[in-house]
Parts: structure tokens; C-alpha cells; sequence
């Protein structure tokens, strides 16, 4: 775990030191990464460690963006705003929670995409409140675009690190061993006395709180939200390729995925401007395919024997860093990993 | 310590259980018996939460515990075996058991959690597997690993579903000595059971189900003689057939023997057929 | 007299939306597979048909044979060669997959066919009934819709193919032991959602504009009519289409026509919460 953590800490100094490397193209770049980065480490607590496919990251996001700018509009001071609508956000999660979590699987996937879609609708027609489809403007922050683009990189960071400290915790705490005893056997869980109810709210919520404080963020940074964008199925989908991507159930493998899957779609998709969405398709079915753990659960070793390049080589590390307490578990590698895991092969999902 | 007191459980229109009372003290051993689909499992699914009653209630040192949550009675002390071992497939045999430790058995911490789940592992004999994957764990050791998961629950109370099917004579022989050791340590136990041989050299008393009722209760060798018992187990046909032979004795005495390996649910096939 | 219009809207809008799920729900309840394909699906037949019909001049109930034909195969062959490899695998895994499929179909159909909303137009006029007034051509869709959930309910039934879909859905083991194969039976569940998404498409640009926009939300719907109406039955597809078609038309002339489609969702997520098995309590995959 502990390679994980400095991994973090090399991708978060890189953020923070964007704006005094790179000029302002690169700082927006990087305040995605945080952003993505801390939308898929929410995503991680009850999609990755719990087990319930959710889809209602969009739904979250949203709520915050337009709580955010609803405080900040009525000139609650900008930090305390973001702040607040983490709350409501976390709220409205916990009350959600408790109705949708009593289903698994498909029916919880399909009915968190639905709560995406309502809350849309309802923005949309609540127009008294949000401004229906012509959106809401948010006070655009003073000091020029410089100053507010470092301003956005920080706050987004800001969060990215608070939830990964977050995740951390989880990951060593009881909580935690409850949630992964969850997703591999609910009723056994319970069993042992989990109490399973409580701890799928818990994940739940956690998993709206870091959404909603950044979709305030968000709010405030482009000055503008419209229900489309705030509730985008684009985004809810998104966010967990990026978990997937660089490894579900792990501390630092959202964080790649995020880091990765924007650096892909800078660099690819926006090229290909007609394309961007085919190509991104394209590369959710490459994903499934060809790498089912993530980047972190490939087994670099057995791929640096074949490619004749000898025992391990500079990526070596990556396959110990999983960290996980038993995410995969099928055929671990006789030298037996750290903690008892050896999560070394690419795991199949559970 | 326990009571059960005029519990009963439908499914749909059919009642699973059906009006059972019954007391339990604290250190008893007691076998719970009954042919197949008498509701021995649905009776243990009801007392520990896993299924509402629809009749009745379960009293466990005296509070009233009729509608808790499976993970209230673990914690409360009260923990159950699986016919179907239910291990959490992903993690390691050390992990299954600190599961058990960490929640019911309310460790203070993951180190003390450990500890105590390496002890129990001791004690069932799995320690030497405390690494591996459980799923690539034989059935006995499975079974093995069940057990050692409930008693890092820190139960009062245990209740064992069918601990031994599927083992061998060996291996029932050695359950049986862990059985006895656990009851030396002061947790009573409920163990549901076709092997006459276990209950017979466990059992202080036993509890007869058969259609969801409880029609016989007592020592051993006394149930082993009650009528509706051998009804229960053998048809109406031969039951009346065994009263004109006296034959009921030898039968009890007959089912203490293992035949090898043949069940008293298996005797009773037979006999119908 | 005013109910009865908005009821008569309510079945026709019902018979659509029924066949619609019809396809999806038998995916979802034999294979376990969420296919977001499937709204996509109807709208790519809707472009064939209205292509077919402005340039071609072939009278769009003279190529539903045709659209569904191709449809069929489209989904048998990629099923085969491509999901089925997923099956097993949780809802994540396959509904991402479906959903990226998707995205690569949806950009292509607006590359390439553009997302201007495409009309057939057959100016058959409307129908009187009393005091009702319904167009000709949705009544046309609404009974072709009819038919078609009732020709798979009889394949389903009488058919051997038919038969073996349903042993799946009820035991994908015990049918494997009876020597079914489960890789074909899955690529022709599939190929059955994809064929009845492709007639849909027909019936669909017969009477309402085809463009891309509109495929999340016919999507939509059928999710909505699955839990409603319970997961792998045609009955159950039928039923929840009519009802949804009754609470979007009645739900519209009360609380507006916006409104009724969250209601629709609404009533959904309650569902979710009390009876996922849906009205009929036909038990889905968790």
C-alpha cells in the first residue's frame, strides 16, 4: 500500500505544480485530472470495494453543481458553498441509499442511471429554482483568468487529496473489511455480524459526498450549469471506466484511470473531433476486453519474461501495489505477495 | 438462555415450521433431528434473523429477539454454521476468520482480530493454511474454516447445520472431538444432525422436528424409542409393523453403529422401499 | 369525450412501448446482459426504413421483413463473436460493454446519416372512432406492434428454438445437461432482441420522426416497462407497456407532457424499491 500512496503523492505534486511548469492550457488539463480523480475514488467506495454497480455519480455531480451555485448565488462565501453542497449532496445519498440499495446488481445499476435521469428532468422543468434548460449563471471569480485557474486547480485538488485520504482510511479500517466482505458475500456478511444496511449507506454516501463537492466546484469554475451537462449519462458512464481502468478495489487505480483516460482524451479523441465518441466506445470495449483488473492488476513481470526482458524491470512494482486484501484471488503467484494477497494476475472479476 | 416459544414460519401457504416451543440452558448440547425437510434449517434461519416469523416469538436471555437482523443475533452471540459452507471466496483463510473476529467478535483492533483468528485456526487445525485462498480449500477444511469463523464470533451460542455431511468416518471422528472441545469451553450448541452416531455421543438431549413440528424431545435413547419418532423417520406401515417385534430398542441400539456411512435418512429410505 | 382520448393515445403510445421492451427484456432475463444497444438498434432500422422509402421508394411495411431479417442477423453475429464472451460477468462488465458498442453506433449513425429528424411521411390522415381522433399511421404502428409481441410470444411458445430460450432463462444448467447449446441459444436471444428492435424501428418511423436524439430515450422506456412488467416474458413486456403508455398519457394530461416521462421513472424507482420482480413477480437476475 505504501507504494501506492507515493505514487499518489508523484501524481498530486505534478498537479500542484502545473501552473509553474506549463502555461494555462496545461492547468486546465490537470484540474481535470484531480476533478476525474476524485469522481472515480468516489465511484471506488461502492462501486469498487462494495460491489454495487453504481451509476448515479452524474446524479450527485449535478445536485452539487446546482446546490453550489445556488448558495453561492444567494452569497454564501465560496468555500462554505462548495461545502454545503457536499452535504446536501451526502443527504440526499443517504436518503436515496436506503430505498435503492435493498436491490443488487442490475436492477441497483438500471436504478441508479434512472435517478441521473429524473433529477435532470426535474431541473429541467423546476425553472423557478434552476432556470429549466437555459441553466444557471454562477458569479464568475475575480482576479483574472490566471489567478482563477490556479484558484479551480487547488480547490479540485484539494478534493482529489481529501478523498483519497478518505479512501486510505477505508482501505485499513474496519469499515473498509466490511464493505469487501459485502461484495463477496452479502448474506455471509451479514453473518458475521456486518451490519450490511448501514455499511452500504455508508459507502453510498461517502460515494455522493466528494461528487457533490465537486460538482459545486465545477459550478463555480465555468460559471455556468444547464441541466444537461450537470446530469450528463456521458460522465456517469465515464467515471467508472476510469475506476475500471486503472483498477476498481484498489486506492491508486481510479486515480490512474483518471489520469490516463484524460491524457487518452486529449490527446486521441479531440483530434478526431466526429469520431470522439466512437473512439472512446472503442476503447471501452478494448478495456473490457483486454484488461478486466485494470492497469494496475496486469501481471508486468510474466509480460517482461515474455517480452525476454528478464526478472521484473522498472515496472515490476506495479503488480504489488494493489494493495487490496483479496479483490483477486484466483491463482496468486507462488512467491506469494505482500499481506497475503499476491494479487498478481489480472484479476477476474468476482 | 434461549427460548423459542410457539414459532412458526410459512412460505406462501406452507408452514416450514410450525408451533415449536422449547427451552434451551446455557452449556447444553442438543441434537435437533427430524428427516429431511422437517424445517430443521428454516428454524435456524428464524432464530437467527435470517427469515421473520410469522408466529410466535424467540427470547434470548430474555429479551425479545423476534425480528432482529442476522448480524444483531452474531453480535448478540449467536452464531450458525452453514449446510452450504458460505466463505467469502476472495479472501484468504486468515481473512475469513477475522471477518468473524472483527464484528461479532468485536475485536478492538485488526491486530487483535488477527490474533484471535490465527488461535481459532489453531484449534480447528487450519493454521497451516492461514495464507491461502479459501476457495481452493477441500470441503472438510471448508467445513473446518466455517467453524473456526463462528468461533472467532465469540458465540454463546452455536448452532451447527449438518457440520459433517460430506466427511468421512475420520474426519466426523475428529469433528467430533472438536465439537466436544468447544462444549468444554462453555458454549452451548445446537446441532442439527442425520448421523445418529454424533448425536447419540454428543447430545445431552434432543429435539425431534418432522413437518415442521416438534413432536418428540428428551434423552437420547428415550426419543430414540418414542413412536411418532420411529412414525417420523420409518412410515406408518413399518412403525406398526416394528411395535409388534419389539424391534424398537434393537433399532436404537442398531443406529448408534455406523453402517458404513449410511445415514438414519438413508435407513428410511429403505425401509419404504 | 376527453378520457377516452387520452386513453385511446394511452394504448396506442402502450403498444409501442410494448414492443419495444419485448426484445430487451427477453435479452435482460435469458443472457443477464443490460443491452444499451437496444434503443440505438430501433433507430438504426428507422434510418434503413426511411432511406429505403425516400430513395429507393420500398413502402416501409414492405421492408419490415427486410429490416428485421438484417436486424436478426446483426445481433446473432454479434452476440457470437463478441458479448458472449461477457456473459458471465457482472452487470458492470457487460453494461459497459453494451454502452460503449453503443456510443460507437450512435456516432456512426450521426456521421453518417446526420441527426436532422428524418420523416416518413405516408399521409394516410387520421381515424375517427366517436369522439377519438388518432392518426392513421400510429394506429397502423400500434396494431403491427401488437402483432409482432404476440408472433414472439408464439415462437416463444410453439416454437423448438422458443423452447430452448425459455429453459434457459429458467435453468441455464439444467438446459446444458439436456444437451441445449447455450453459446447458440444466447446469439439467438440476442439476435431475436436485435430482430425486434429492428421491426420496432420500422413501426417506429412509420408514425414519429427518426433521429438519434430520441434513442436514450426509447432506451428508457424499455428499462422502465422491464420493471414494471418483470424481466424475460412477453406477457410481462405487454403488460408494463400499456401501463406505461396509460400513466405517461394520463400523468401528461395532469401534471404536462414533461412530467410524464419522470413520472414514468418515478413510478420505476418505486418499484425498484418495493417490487423489483414487477407486476407479474417474474423473477429477473439480481
Amino acid at each position: 500500500m505504501n507504494k501506492s500512496i507515493a505514487a499518489f503523492i508523484v501524481v498530486a505534486a505534478g498537479i500542484a505544480l502545473t501552473p509553474w511548469v506549463a502555461d494555462n492550457y496545461y492547468v486546465k488539463l490537470a484540474t481535470f485530472v484531480a476533478m476525474y480523480g476524485a469522481l472515480a475514488l468516489s465511484w471506488n467506495f461502492i462501486g469498487g470495494y462494495t460491489g454495487y454497480p453504481s451509476f448515479a455519480t452524474a446524479a450527485f455531480i449535478g445536485l452539487g453543481s446546482y446546490a453550489g451555485a445556488l448558495f453561492q448565488n444567494a452569497g454564501v462565501p465560496l468555500i462554505l458553498a462548495w461545502l454545503l453542497a457536499g452535504v446536501v449532496t451526502a443527504a440526499f445519498a443517504a436518503v436515496l441509499g436506503f430505498a435503492i440499495l435493498r436491490v443488487k446488481g442490475h436492477y441497483f445499476a438500471v436504478g441508479s442511471i434512472s435517478v441521473v435521469e429524473v433529477l435532470r428532468l426535474i431541473a429541467s422543468s423546476w425553472s423557478g429554482l434552476t432556470g429549466g434548460g437555459d441553466g444557471l449563471n454562477v458569479k464568475i471569480l475575480q482576479g483574472g483568468a490566471d489567478y482563477a485557474g490556479r484558484v479551480f486547480l487547488f480547490a479540485m485538488l484539494a478534493v482529489m487529496i481529501a478523498t483519497f485520504a478518505v479512501t486510505v482510511w477505508v482501505e485499513r479500517s474496519r469499515f473498509g473489511f466490511g464493505l469487501k466482505a459485502i461484495k463477496q458475500n452479502e448474506d455471509a456478511a451479514n453473518m458475521v455480524g456486518v451490519n450490511v444496511s448501514a455499511y452500504k449507506i455508508g459507502a453510498f454516501t461517502l460515494s455522493a459526498v466528494f461528487c457533490g463537492i465537486t460538482g459545486a466546484v465545477y459550478a463555480s469554475w465555468i460559471a455556468y450549469i444547464a441541466p444537461v451537462d450537470a446530469f450528463s449519462i456521458l460522465t456517469t458512464l465515464k467515471v467508472p471506466v476510469m475506476a475500471l481502468l486503472g483498477g476498481e478495489g484498489t486506492i491508486f487505480g481510479p486515480v490512474l484511470g483518471a489520469l490516463v483516460f484524460v491524457i487518452l482524451e486529449e490527446s486521441i479523441w479531440a483530434r478526431f473531433l466526429e469520431a470522439n465518441q466512437a473512439i472512446l466506445g472503442l476503447t471501452i470495449v478494448v478495456l473490457i476486453f483486454f484488461l478486466p483488473g485494470g492497469l494496475l492488476r496486469i501481471d508486468y513481470r510474466r509480460i517482461g519474461r515474455r517480452l525476454g526482458m528478464g526478472r521484473s524491470g522498472a515496472t515490476g512494482g506495479a503488480g504489488g501495489t494493489a494493495g487490496t486484501a483479496g479483490t483477486s484471488a484466483t491463482s496468486a503467484t507462488s512467491t506469494g505477495g505482500t499481506g497475503g494477497t499476491g494479487s498478481n494476475k489480472d484479476g477476474r472479476d468476482a | 438462555m434461549l427460548e423459542v416459544r410457539q414459532l412458526t414460519k410459512r412460505f406462501g401457504g406452507v408452514a416450514a415450521v410450525s408451533n415449536v416451543s422449547f427451552e434451551l440452558k446455557a452449556g447444553e448440547i442438543v441434537g435437533l433431528i427430524g428427516p429431511n425437510g422437517a424445517g430443521k434449517t428454516t428454524l435456524i434461519n428464524v432464530i437467527t434473523g435470517v427469515h421473520r416469523a410469522s408466529e410466535g416469538k424467540v427470547l434470548f436471555d430474555g429479551r425479545n429477539v423476534t425480528a432482529q437482523q442476522p448480524w444483531q443475533a452474531a453480535r448478540s452471540g449467536l452464531a450458525r454454521t452453514f449446510q452450504i459452507v458460505q466463505p467469502f471466496p476472495g479472501m484468504t483463510v486468515l481473512e475469513n476468520v477475522v471477518a468473524g473476529a472483527l464484528f461479532a467478535g468485536r475485536a478492538a483492533s485488526r491486530a487483535e482480530a488477527d490474533r484471535a483468528a490465527m488461535e481459532h485456526l489453531e484449534f480447528v487445525g487450519l493454521a497451516h493454511e492461514a495464507e491461502r485462498p479459501a476457495a481452493s480449500l477441500t470441503l472438510p477444511s471448508r467445513k473446518r474454516l466455517e467453524l473456526a469463523k463462528s468461533l472467532a464470533m465469540k458465540p454463546r451460542l452455536l448452532m451447527l447445520d449438518e457440520v459433517n455431511a460430506g466427511l468421512n468416518t475420520g474426519e466426523i471422528d475428529r469433528a467430533l472431538e472438536l465439537m466436544r472441545a468447544i462444549a468444554a469451553r462453555g458454549v452451548t450448541i445446537v446441532i442439527v444432525e442425520h448421523l445418529m452416531k454424533v448425536v447419540f455421543s454428543l447430545c445431552q438431549r434432543v429435539l425431534v422436528l418432522h413437518h415442521g413440528e416438534l413432536i418428540a424431545q428428551g434423552e437420547p435413547r428415550a426419543v430414540a424409542k418414542d413412536e411418532k419418532v420411529i412414525e417420523a423417520y420409518l412410515g406408518h406401515k413399518f412403525a406398526a409393523k416394528l411395535k409388534t417385534m419389539d424391534g424398537a430398542a434393537a433399532l436404537a441400539e442398531r443406529a448408534q453403529e455406523p453402517v458404513q456411512g449410511q445415514t438414519l435418512g438413508q435407513a428410511q429410505g429403505n425401509a419404504h422401499g | 369525450m376527453l378520457t377516452l382520448q387520452i386513453l385511446a393515445n394511452g394504448l396506442v403510445l402502450g403498444g409501442l412501448y410494448a414492443c419495444i421492451a419485448a426484445g430487451f427484456s427477453l435479452v435482460w432475463g435469458v443472457l443477464n446482459v443490460i443491452n444499451m444497444l437496444h434503443g440505438s438498434l430501433i433507430i438504426f432500422a428507422g434510418y434503413l426504413t426511411y432511406f429505403a422509402w425516400a430513395n429507393v421508394q420500398i413502402h416501409p411495411l414492405v421492408s419490415l421483413l427486410a429490416v428485421t431479417g438484417l436486424m436478426f442477423l446483426f445481433g446473432y453475429v454479434l452476440q457470437y463473436l463478441l458479448i458472449n464472451r461477457v456473459v458471465k460477468r457482472p452487470v458492470l462488465t457487460t453494461l459497459t460493454l453494451t454502452f460503449g458498442l453503443d456510443m460507437m453506433l450512435y456516432n456512426f449513425m450521426n456521421v453518417v446519416f446526420e441527426a436532422t429528424p428524418r420523416r416518413v411521411t405516408l399521409n394516410w390522415g387520421s381515424v375517427s372512432l366517436g369522439d377519438i381522433v388518432l392518426p392513421m399511421d400510429r394506429l397502423v404502428a400500434m396494431a403491427l406492434a401488437f402483432t409482432l409481441t404476440g408472433v414472439l410470444y408464439a415462437v416463444m411458445r410453439a416454437s423448438k428454438a422458443g423452447r430452448a430460450i425459455v429453459a434457459v432463462r429458467m435453468d441455464s444448467d439444467a438446459a446444458a445437461l439436456m444437451g441445449i447449446r447455450i453459446p447458440r441459444v444466447y446469439a439467438m436471444t440476442f439476435g431475436i432482441g436485435a430482430g425486434m428492435a429492428g421491426a420496432c424501428g420500422v413501426l417506429f418511423a412509420v408514425a414519429f420522426p427518426v433521429t438519434t436524439n430520441v434513442s436514450g430515450l426509447l432506451l428508457g422506456k424499455a428499462f422502465v416497462v422491464c420493471v414494471i412488467g418483470g424481466l424475460g416474458s412477453v406477457p410481462g413486456a405487454l403488460l408494463g407497456g400499456l401501463a406505461l403508455g396509460l400513466i405517461e398519457s394520463f400523468g401528461g394530461h395532469w401534471f404536462g407532457p414533461q412530467n410524464a416521462i419522470t413520472l414514468g421513472f418515478v413510478l420505476m424507482l418505486l418499484l425498484l424499491m418495493v417490487r423489483p420482480t414487477g407486476l407479474l413477480g417474474i423473477k429477473g437476475y439480481e
